[in-house]
C-alpha cells in the first residue's frame, strides 16, 4: 500500500498560487478595486496636477503623466502585495489557513504560493495600466531594458510589499490587521517625493523624503522612463534588502502562526 | 414637530451619539487620515503657488478645504455603517415593531453625523491655523465655515443611510467609500479649477458638486465673504442632503414592508 506523500514546496505554491489568483479573477469584489484604484490615482493625478510640470525649476523631461505613472505604478506594486495580505488574513480567519498549515508539507510554500499569486495580480494590473496610460499618450524616453528595469523594480517592490503584509497577516490571522498592513505602507510611499522632484520639497518633507528609502525607488524608475537613469544600484539594493527584509518577517510570521497552532 | 416625534428623534439621537463618541474607530480615521494628507498635501505641492494665477501664496490655505470633504466622506461610512449593523442584527426589525415614524429614524441617526462633523470642523480648522493656514472671514467665517461643514456631512451621511437601507449590508457600505473618492480626486482638489489644463479633466471638475463644496470653504480662507460661492455650497450640501434623505426614506419603506 503506497503511502501519501505531503506536498512539496512547489505544488503547495503552486496550490496556494491558483487558489489566491482564481479567487481575485473571479470575484469583481476583489478585481475591481485592484484595476480602479490604480488607475484613479493616475487619472487623478496626471489630469488634475498636469500644471505642475509648469512649476518653475521642474524640468522631468517626459513630462507629468510620466513622472506620476512611475509614482501608480510602485504604489499599485506595493498594494497589490498589501492586498494579497488581506487575502492570507481572510483565508487565516475563515480556518481555511489552518487546512493550508496541516495539508503542506513545506509550509514555506503558503507563503510562496500568495506571493506567486500577487506577482500574477500585478502584471493584470500593470498591463491595464500600461494600456491606459500609453493611450493618454504618455512619453517614454527609456530604452527597452530601461523600461524592463523600471518593471523589475517595481516588481521587487511588490514583493517586498507581500513580505509585509504576510508577515502581520500570519502574526494577527484576522482581517482586522488590515490597517496594519495598509497604513505604513500607504504612509512610507506618500512620504516620498509623489508630486515633485526631490529637489523642489522644502522644509519637513524634504528632510523625511530624503532619508525615506522610497525615494531612491521612485527617482530611479523616474530615471528609466526619462531615459537618464540614475541611483540604480542603490534603488536595486533597497529593493532586494526590503524583500529579504520582509521575507524574514514573513518566515518569523509563518512561525508565530504555526506555534498558535 | 409633535412631542411624541421630538420624543422619538430624542431618543435615537442619543443613541446614534453616544454610539459615535463610544467608537474610537469611527472618530480616529475620520480626523488622523485627512490630516496626513493635509500635512503630505501642503509639504508636497508647496510648489504650486508659484503657478501664475494661483489665488494664495498659502497651499496650506488652499488645501485646508479638502479635510473637511474627506471627513464628510467618512460620514457615508459611519451614519450607513451604523444603520447596516441595526439592519444584520435585527434591531432595525424591533424598532419596525414600534410605532416609531421613519422621519424619526433618519434624523435621529443622523445625530451621530452632526456630531462628528463638528468635531471634525473644530479639529481641521484648529489644526490649519496652528499649522499657519490663513482665514480671511475671520471669527464669523470660522462659524459659517463650521457650519457649512456640518451641513456637508450630514448631507453625505443621508447617502450613507440610504445605501445601508438599500443594501442592508456594512460591507457594501464600505465598499462605496473608494466611489465617493473618486468624485473628491475628480475635482478641484488640487488646484483651482482655472488651472486644471488637461481638457476632460477641467471639463468633468467643473461639473462636479465637489469643486462647488470646496470652493465655498476656500473662498471663506482665501477671500472673505463671497456669498455667491458660499450660497452655492449651502445649495449643493442641502440638494446632496435632500436628495439622499428622499431616496433613504423610500429604502426605509421598502424595508419594513420586506420585515
Amino acid at each position: 500500500m503506497s503511502e501519501t506523500q505531503p506536498a512539496g514546496l512547489g505544488s503547495v505554491a503552486r496550490a496556494v498560487a491558483w487558489r489566491s489568483i482564481h479567487n481575485f479573477l473571479t470575484n469583481p469584489a476583489f478585481l475591481v478595486p485592484a484595476l480602479m484604484f490604480p488607475l484613479f490615482f493616475f487619472v487623478s493625478f496626471a489630469g488634475g496636477l498636469a500644471a505642475i510640470g509648469e512649476v518653475p525649476g521642474f524640468d522631468f523631461p517626459t513630462g507629468y503623466t510620466a513622472f506620476q505613472f512611475v509614482f501608480v505604478l510602485l504604489q499599485s506594486a506595493a498594494f497589490g502585495g498589501v492586498f494579497t495580505g488581506f487575502a492570507m488574513a481572510r483565508d487565516f480567519e475563515t480556518g481555511f489557513g489552518r487546512r493550508y498549515m496541516l495539508a503542506a508539507g513545506h509550509r514555506s510554500g503558503i507563503v510562496f504560493g500568495y506571493a506567486l499569486a500577487a506577482i500574477v495580480r500585478a502584471f493584470i494590473t500593470w498591463a491595464v495600466l500600461t494600456t491606459v496610460a500609453l493611450v493618454a499618450n504618455m512619453e517614454i524616453a527609456g530604452s527597452a531594458g530601461e523600461i524592463v528595469a523600471l518593471y523589475a523594480l517595481a516588481l521587487l517592490v511588490n514583493i517586498a510589499a507581500t513580505m509585509w503584509a504576510a508577515g502581520v497577516a500570519l502574526r494577527v490571522r484576522s482581517i482586522q490587521g488590515g490597517p496594519l498592513m495598509q497604513f505604513p505602507t500607504f504612509l512610507i510611499l506618500f512620504l516620498a517625493p509623489v508630486y515633485v522632484p526631490l529637489d523642489l520639497l522644502s522644509g519637513w518633507i524634504h528632510t523625511i523624503a530624503s532619508i525615506n528609502p522610497i525615494t531612491a525607488l521612485l527617482e530611479a524608475g523616474r530615471g528609466f522612463i526619462s531615459g537618464d537613469p540614475v541611483l540604480v544600484g542603490a534603488a536595486f539594493g533597497i529593493g532586494i534588502l526590503l524583500t529579504l527584509l520582509f521575507g524574514a518577517w514573513a518566515r518569523g510570521g509563518l512561525r508565530s502562526a504555526e506555534a498558535a497552532g | 414637530m409633535s412631542s411624541s416625534l421630538r420624543n422619538q428623534v430624542g431618543q435615537l439621537a442619543r443613541r446614534s451619539i453616544l454610539r459615535t463618541l463610544r467608537q474610537p474607530a469611527q472618530i480616529v480615521p475620520a480626523i488622523v487620515f485627512p490630516m496626513f494628507l493635509l500635512a503630505v498635501n501642503a509639504g508636497g505641492l508647496k510648489d504650486a503657488t508659484n503657478l501664475p494665477g494661483f489665488p494664495t501664496d498659502s497651499y496650506l490655505t488652499f488645501i485646508l478645504a479638502v479635510p473637511f470633504i474627506q471627513g464628510a466622506l467618512f460620514s457615508v461610512m459611519n451614519s450607513g455603517t451604523d444603520l447596516a449593523r441595526d439592519i444584520e442584527t435585527g434591531f432595525l426589525n424591533r424598532l419596525a415593531l414600534t410605532p416609531l415614524r421613519g422621519a424619526a429614524l433618519l434624523s435621529g441617526l443622523l445625530a451621530g453625523a452632526v456630531v462628528l462633523g463638528l468635531v471634525q470642523a473644530v479639529v481641521y480648522l484648529s489644526v490649519g491655523l496652528l499649522a499657519g493656514a490663513e482665514l480671511a472671514a475671520g471669527a464669523g467665517g470660522a462659524l459659517v465655515l463650521i457650519l457649512l461643514s456640518v451641513t456637508i456631512t450630514v448631507a453625505f451621511g443621508t447617502i450613507g443611510l440610504f445605501a445601508a437601507l438599500r443594501f442592508g449590508s456594512g460591507e457594501a457600505v464600505q465598499g462605496l467609500f473608494p466611489v465617493f473618492f473618486v468624485f473628491l480626486f475628480l475635482s478641484a482638489m488640487t488646484l483651482p479649477l482655472d488651472l486644471l489644463t488637461t481638457d476632460w479633466f477641467h471639463a468633468i471638475a467643473s461639473v462636479n458638486p465637489v469643486t462647488y463644496l470646496l470652493e465655498a470653504i476656500r473662498s471663506l480662507l482665501i477671500e472673505g465673504w463671497n456669498i455667491g460661492q458660499l450660497a452655492l455650497g449651502f445649495a449643493i450640501a442641502a440638494a446632496i442632503g435632500a436628495i439622499g434623505m428622499t431616496a433613504a426614506s423610500s429604502a426605509l419603506k421598502t424595508r419594513l414592508v420586506r420585515t
